[in-house]
């Protein structure tokens, strides 16, 4: 790893000015993705503004028809919470099926999204539950926030202090993980939201996370595993690489599409 | 330089560090413990495994300054004077390791699965155990005796 000067912000306002001071500044959350990053010397900021002491951006809050997840809340607790297992059960699932139980540790929500990696699974959950992104000068809906791989809408500085989730009437989630890294391959998200059927994937698209509209026309009309899988997934914009070409993608989606909507019929969160 | 201080298996200790040190060349490096492994450097093999808080995290993915004040336990802090941990017991007991380079992380994963589903009151079946080891790779074992190696450590424990 590079030379790099540690900084640790007490507040979101203290990391915000440290950002602005640095040559090349980079957030520090759960670092399960930056540091990696870094020693493969694939990252290079000069500066790392360590946001992991902040307890504001930690914590599971219950508001009227929403939940609100802190930024720097990590997967373990959103796994392990009772109000999300029982509200967003969908959610709660997905969060237990990322990576393995040391990168649930340390690994966040804010630094997911941020990231936006095209084979990550939060994405799909906030793109599907159609979830708000709250950062320290806005709110972001999720329909504006992912603009394609490891692309979003944050500017430079910004920084996510939170993600607002409207209660689903049911949501579920699956993915096929690829056996060594354990991101999906395919993954889908299902929920019955305020604003409707919404079914996004992830690990799949060519520009990563992307709602899609026919399996949501299937699931409005019937929602159950076999209108989820009668659905013709197409490959067209789906990736092909070492892992598996974008015919076999599109045989996962269906596939976890429909595993999505059994789970999401159970009401059991599942990992 | 970073002025780090943290506790390890009980102890203070503190050190002057560059900034960019990860918590598993701290403990290897500066304070001589080397019973916690690196095997991947990607973060994907859990030979690294430590427990931050009680908690299993790599050690080879978190910089040591950013654990400052947190109490971190490795595989030396695991044992009683010279009785086992119940996990190390049982991972002798089961013959649970071959070469023993992915053990220590395999120990520390074992201690942290048990007290998890204890917590939260969920059975650690066979399934579970084998879930739950996804991130500590073993190129010799098979798993087999891993798994039960935990699972008679957590009736022990
Ligand atoms: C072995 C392994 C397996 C994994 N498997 C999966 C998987 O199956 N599914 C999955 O989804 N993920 C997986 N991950 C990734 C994991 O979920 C990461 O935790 C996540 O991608 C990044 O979160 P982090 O908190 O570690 O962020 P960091 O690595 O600290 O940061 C990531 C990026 O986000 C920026 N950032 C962080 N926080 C904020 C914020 N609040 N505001 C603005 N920018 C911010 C940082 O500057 C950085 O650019 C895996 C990782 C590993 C190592
Ligand atoms: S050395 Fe840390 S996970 Fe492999
Ligand atoms: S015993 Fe050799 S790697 Fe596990």
């Amino acid at each position: 790893m590079y030379h790099v000067n540690y900084r640790r912000a007490g507040s979101v306002a203290e990391a915000a000015d440290l950002l602005a001071e640095a040559e090349d500044g980079q957030l520090l959350a759960g670092g399960q993705t930056l540091i990696p990053t870094m020693k493969a010397r694939l990252a290079a900021p000069s500066d790392l503004v360590d946001i992991s002491g902040i307890e504001d951006l930690i914590g599971i809050r219950e508001g009227d028809g929403a939940i609100e997840i802190g930024s720097m809340t990590p997967h373990a607790a959103v796994a392990a919470s009772e109000v999300v297992r029982a509200r967003i059960p969908g959610l709660a699932g997905l969060a237990a099926g990322i990576g393995d139980p040391a990168v649930r540790h340390r690994g966040t929500i804010g630094g997911s999204l941020a990231n936006n990696d095209p084979a990550a699974c939060y994405p799909a959950g906030v793109l599907a539950l159609g979830a708000t992104i709250v950062t320290n000068s806005r709110e972001i809906a999720a329909e504006d926030f992912f603009l394609g791989l490891f692309a979003t809408d944050l500017e430079e500085g910004e920084i996510i202090v939170a993600v607002r989730f409207p209660q689903p009437a049911r949501s579920g989630y699956a993915k096929f993980p690829q056996p060594a890294s354990r991101y999906p391959m395919a993954g889908v998200f299902a929920a019955e939201t305020p604003s409707g059927i919404r079914v996004a994937v992830t690990g799949a698209g060519e520009d990563g996370v992307f709602r899609h509209e026919g399996l949501e026309a299937a699931l409005a009309e019937d929602w159950s595993r076999a209108a989820a899988a009668a659905v013709e997934i197409s490959p067209e914009g789906l990736a092909s690489d070492i892992h598996g070409a974008a015919d076999y993608r599109a045989a996962l989606v269906s596939a976890m599409a429909a595993e999505a909507v059994a789970r999401a019929a159970s009401r059991k969160p599942k990992g | 330089m970073a002025d780090v201080a943290m506790n390890v298996n009980g102890e203070a200790v503190r050190a002057e560090l560059p900034d960019n040190t990860l918590l598993v060349d701290f403990l290897r490096e500066t304070l001589g413990l080397t019973g916690t492994h690196v095997g991947c450097e990607t973060s994907q093999c859990g030979a690294c495994v430590v427990h931050l808080d009680g908690e299993a995290i790599k050690s080879c993915s978190v910089l040591a300054a950013s654990v400052a004040g947190r109490a971190v336990t490795t595989i030396e802090g695991l044992a009683d004077g010279d009785a086992l941990h119940p996990m190390q017991a049982a991972f002798n007991a089961h013959h649970g390791l071959q070469c023993g380079f992915c053990t220590p992380g395999m120990i520390m994963a074992g201690v942290d699965m048990v007290r998890r589903y204890r917590a939260s009151g969920e059975a650690l079946d066979e399934a579970a155990i084998r879930h739950e080891l996804e991130g500590n790779i073993c190129r010799c074992t098979g798993y087999h005796n891993i798994v039960r190696a935990i699972d008679a450590a957590a009736k022990a424990m």
